[in-house]
């Protein structure tokens, strides 16, 4: 006998198992029980073998995996003991699923189960007929179970009936067989019998509209009549839940009967007058009670009910929303964002009701009634419920606060039909909740009021004031910080106040000292800090008498371990100190913002993510530009011209194809360290150059193209300052007509994948036409120090979308100075071609001197398209 | 439909896991685990209903009830009545209850092939089967007579037999 297999009961390996302190230890238990398992199984053990198969059970309910004991079941189910087979039978539902061919051998026995003299068996296989049916079960056993469903046990049939259920959903053509049997089961008695048959009933009119037809003709009456008889039963104390009889019962019905009477004049007429007895007479202190409520409204409001019966279920529904139970107002409201579309004006009369569930204390009700509120948010009702939900975000939870943001700002940027009301709000919420206010939403209101000459003094004025009160706020102290930038003098010199405005004083020293105090603040991050220092170089220039004071605070950034902040902080100091001339230029008011392309991008762009540097940041774009630049070919004129392009830059990429070479030439390997590592996104603080031009676009293709047409147009940049629009223009155009070519026969420019100061990698690119996804690379190294390359390898990675193929190297040697190169063939296949660009990260092993090397770097300046 | 029945106690140790669609294992545990999560955050006086989207995909709701040591959850989707959901755990418990005389862990840790019998009388393949608890113990305590009597008496071990007595 196998040592094991006389091992431990069920009850000791549960016992064994709840024992355990610790999953290790829990672990080896299973280990070793599934161990003794495994070896009876492979002896044929016949006496434990459900033994087995319960712990297996367990053991898989544990997560552990059981695949091996899938076979026990089937032998389990076709012995001829009773116990024996429902072990087997509950094993074949956890442990199989219909996807195991397994299955293909267990519906013989399933066959001669559903034939069995003993009703507990037949009872046993429908049951996990059930569960596990297939698509091909359901066409062997359909007949069986057709015969099941006119037999008279009860408990036979409603296992029958509701298995239909499942061979209808894997078979819908069957569904006709089951008509006549489902329309007459709805003749019996038994409750669990009629509550399978309607179910039944209802799934037919789901697969098929013969069938719907038919039971509509058919079952109507018997329907109305089920219902008004149980309804008006007296007591029955077996299907009684909390007093009300059979609850479950008259919510089958009333979902069938919303089947049927959907769209259907004659039989919703029919339904009328039940349907009001029900929604009147049932009583609404009891969750059962209100569970058939709750359902009858939803009958009444899917069928093409009287208008006062309407009204009747609206009302059911304002009462529910006033009930004490969380239950009941959480199903309420559900209902009611359903009832918006039937019924909007009687939704809308209990608006007060639905706004105070906004300020629950369950976030389920919460959650559900800040989507109804919005749903029912229209140009009249803005205004107040703006107000409400403005007023409860200063006292909501916090955890509620994103959502409630996310919320408010949508609506008030749906429905604003006044600028200033627009911007009052966004204030409101920008002090109350700045943290939790998502980049674009900002972003626009900076559009916005970029575009609002009229508002900016006002503005200006008001997120000063909010500043000084709720200066820990993210995104309110960017707003702010960037509109005293541009709009410091408005500040000062009180320009364009408003009639309802309170007057107020503000010095020029008082403007710097709130950008110092953002820039300071602690809860301050590298961008708003960085937005600061933009805005002190702009009130530089507007308040000359603060000059000094704001280069002695620009500077005590020079040695921030943050290379942005450092490298803002010493190039502003020289801009102030040295370049006075050119200043007042350079820090001028930014253009106004194109609010349509704006809006467009949010919208075209599923991530918007207009970064956060964008709009804010945008004259201040050319110093940092001329600085960065490594062979200065973009001089500070361009800085606004990129602002503008960025705009529209998911549009620039395509232009890119035809010019990269230029730009190459041009660029040369100088700018390919900064470019590989910006579109990874990660380096969206550190890259200086993206940052400072505002590029913030993940895709490299735009940064490379950026500077090109800015040097093709270097000579009108001064003008095109002046005229942005044209430059819009001119842009847009471009990348449909450079698009074109590229759909039929795209040439790609070749370009240098990798440079250092000993190693140069250049890629040329063919393409075999019909074959858009494959990509031939034609790579050449060449070597650029003085000494000779032995034993050079190239290695490359690629995102699991792309496969790589490498061809032999020409040669392993590669000659010192440039005499020679070797050339390698790499074949990529891009999956996901014209939506995501290659990317390859390459790693190159060579001796030189007898020293191993080894040089790595990653490639984002494919051309797009590839 | 009924996506799923799960009983764990308040560890997130699962009690009695019975899935009415298909899922792998290691999809099963996870899903387990991140009902657990959601429950075990729920502060005591909120409503019973979570909208399971995020976990069982789009249209789910889950409902639970907490009683004592024990979560017992349904999830179900748009074609479920919510408020029926919740009553039909208590027809669940009820019967647990008449059952096992007061039903408590321990009970269904060491019965759970009985509870998995117990379920099937009133869900059937994800659907309701049946909810008077009166029918649903006459038709389980007519399975374990018959288990009793069987010609295969002497093949069940005594653990499970005795159980299946009571």
């Amino acid at each position: 006998m196998n040592p094991f297999s006389s091992g431990t009961r069920l009850r000791d390996m549960i016992r064994a198992i709840r024992a355990c302190k610790t999953a290790a230890e829990e672990r080896a238990v299973v280990r070793k029980e599934c161990a003794a398992i495994r070896a009876a199984i492979s002896e044929n053990d016949q006496d434990y073998r459900h033994r087995n198969l319960a712990k297996l059970m367990f053991i898989h309910m544990l997560g552990y995996p059981t695949h091996f004991g899938q076979m026990e079941c089937l032998k389990l189910i076709a012995s001829a003991g009773f116990p024996e087979k429902r072990i087997g039978y509950l094993g074949l539902m956890l442990l199989l699923d219909e996807r195991q061919e397994v299955l293909m051998l267990v519906t013989n026995s399933l066959k001669q189960d559903l034939n069995h003299s003993n009703q507990y068996i037949v009872g046993l296989a429908l049951c996990a007929l059930g569960n596990i049916c297939s698509a091909e079960m359901a066409r062997d056993l359909a007949p069986e179970v057709e015969r099941l469903l006119q037999i008279r046990d009860p408990n036979i049939k409603k296992k029958a009936a509701l298995c239909s259920i499942r061979i209808i959903r894997k078979v819908p053509d069957l569904a006709e067989n089951f008509m006549g049997p489902a329309s007459s089961s709805l003749k019996e008695k038994h409750h669990g019998v009629l509550i399978a048959g309607v179910q039944l009933c209802t799934d037919l009119c789901k697969a098929s509209t013969d069938a719907l037809e038919y039971l509509r003709k058919n079952c109507t009456e018997g329907l109305v009549r089920i219902l008004r008889d149980v309804s008006n039963s007296p007591y029955a104390p077996e299907y009684d839940v909390a007093g009300i009889t059979d609850p479950f019962l008259h919510i089958r019905v009333l979902r069938l009967m919303r089947m049927l009477g959907q769209g259907d004049a004659d039989s919703s007429e029919y339904m009328n007058d039940i349907l009001a007895q029900v929604a009147t007479k049932t009583e609404s202190n009891k969750n059962a009670g209100n569970a058939i409520l709750y359902e009858c409204v939803e009958t009444i409001m899917g069928i093409e009910a009287s208008s006062g019966l309407r009204v009747l279920a609206i009302n059911i529904l304002g009462r529910f929303l006033s009930n004490r139970d969380n239950n009941i107002r959480y199903v309420a409201l559900h209902m009611l964002m359903k009832a918006v579309t039937v019924d909007f004006q009687a939704v809308q009369r209990h608006r007060t009701t639905i706004l105070e569930c906004v300020k629950d204390s369950d976030a389920s009700i919460r959650k559900r009634a800040l989507e109804l509120v919005f749903l029912l948010v229209n140009d009249t009702n803005v205004k107040s419920l703006t107000k409400e939900l403005i007023d409860y975000l200063e006292v909501s939870d916090q955890e509620f606060k994103g959502d409630l943001t996310a919320k408010i700002c949508s609506i008030v940027e749906k429905f604003s039909q006044e600028k200033l009301w627009y911007i009052d709000q966004m204030f409101k919420v920008l002090s109350l909740a700045g943290n939790y206010v998502k980049d674009d939403v900002w972003h626009a209101l900076i559009v916005m009021i970029s575009n609002a000459p009229d508002l900016q003094g006002y503005s200006v004025r008001s997120l000063y004031k909010a500043f000084q009160t709720s200066n820990e706020q993210e995104t309110l102290v960017r707003v702010t910080v960037w509109c005293i930038g541009e709009y410091g003098e408005m500040l000062v010199n009180n320009v364009g106040v408003l009639e309802m405005e309170e007057p107020m004083t503000v010095t020029e020293s008082d403007a710097v000292d709130a950008v110092e105090v953002a820039l300071k603040c602690n809860s301050s991050d590298i961008t708003t800090r960085a937005m600061s220092l933009v805005a002190l170089l702009k009130l530089s220039s507007r308040f000359p008498p603060t000059s000094e004071r704001i280069r002695e605070i620009v500077m005590q950034h020079k040695g921030n371990v943050e290379l942005e902040l450092q490298q803002r902080s010493i190039e502003f100091n020289s801009i102030i100190q040295r370049h006075r001339n050119i200043k007042s230029s350079l820090v001028e008011r930014m253009p106004v913002l194109d609010e349509s392309a704006f809006i467009g991008k949010r919208v075209g762009s599923s991530q918007a993510t207009l970064s956060a540097d964008k709009s804010s940041r945008p004259t201040s774009g050319s110093p940092g530009a001329s600085l960065k630049l490594p062979n200065g070919v973009a001089k500070p004129p361009p800085a606004p011209l990129v602002d503008l392009l960025d705009l529209s830059s998911d549009d620039v990429p395509a232009s890119t194809s035809s010019t990269t070479d230029f730009l190459h030439d041009l660029l040369g390997g100088d700018l390919m360290s900064p470019s590989s590592s910006a579109p990874s996104g990660g380096g969206a603080g550190t890259d200086i150059l993206m940052d400072l031009l505002s590029i913030g676009s993940p895709s490299a293709p735009t940064d490379v193209s950026v500077p090109n047409i800015i040097s093709s147009n270097q000579g009108n940049a001064g003008e095109l300052e002046t005229a942005p629009a044209s430059v819009m223009d001119f842009l847009d155009g471009l990348p449909s007509n450079s698009s074109l070519p590229g759909d039929k026969d795209p040439i790609y420019p070749s370009i240098t994948a990798f440079e250092s100061s000993t190693l140069k990698i250049s890629f040329s690119f063919t393409k075999q036409p019909g074959k858009p996804q494959d990509t031939v690379i034609q790579a050449t190294f060449t070597n650029l120090s003085s000494n000779t390359y032995t034993d050079f390898i190239f290695q490359a990675a690629v995102p699991k979308f792309i496969q790589l193929h490498l061809d032999p190297a020409s040669s392993s040697t590669l000659p010192a100075s440039g005499n020679g190169t070797i050339m390698q063939t790499l074949s990529v296949t891009n999956s996901q071609q014209g939506q995501k660009p290659l990317a390859m990260r390459i790693r190159m092993v060579y001796r030189v001197n007898n020293e191993d090397k080894t040089e790595q770097g990653q490639i984002n300046n494919f051309p797009p398209g590839l | 439909m009924i996506r799923a029945v799960i009983v764990m106690n308040t560890q997130g140790k699962p009690r009695l896991v019975k899935f009415y669609d298909f899922q792998p294992p290691e999809k099963q545990q996870e899903l387990i685990r991140s009902v657990y999560g959601v429950l075990s955050e729920r502060a005591d006086n909120v409503s019973n209903f979570v909208e399971a989207d995020a976990i069982f995909g789009p249209g789910t709701q889950l409902v639970y009830k907490h009683f004592a040591t024990l979560y017992f959850v349904f999830v179900f989707d748009s074609a479920e009545n919510e408020l029926a959901m919740l009553d039909l755990i208590q027809v669940f418990v009820e019967t647990l209850d008449r059952c096992f005389k007061n039903v408590c862990e321990l009970d269904i840790v060491f019965n759970f092939n009985k509870m998995h019998m117990l379920l099937d009388e009133i869900i059937f393949g994800g659907q309701v089967l049946e909810t008077s608890s009166e029918q649903v113990l006459k038709a389980v305590e007519e399975i374990s007579k018959l288990e009793k009597s069987s010609s295969a008496i002497s093949l069940v071990p005594k653990s499970v037999s005795a159980r299946f007595g009571r």
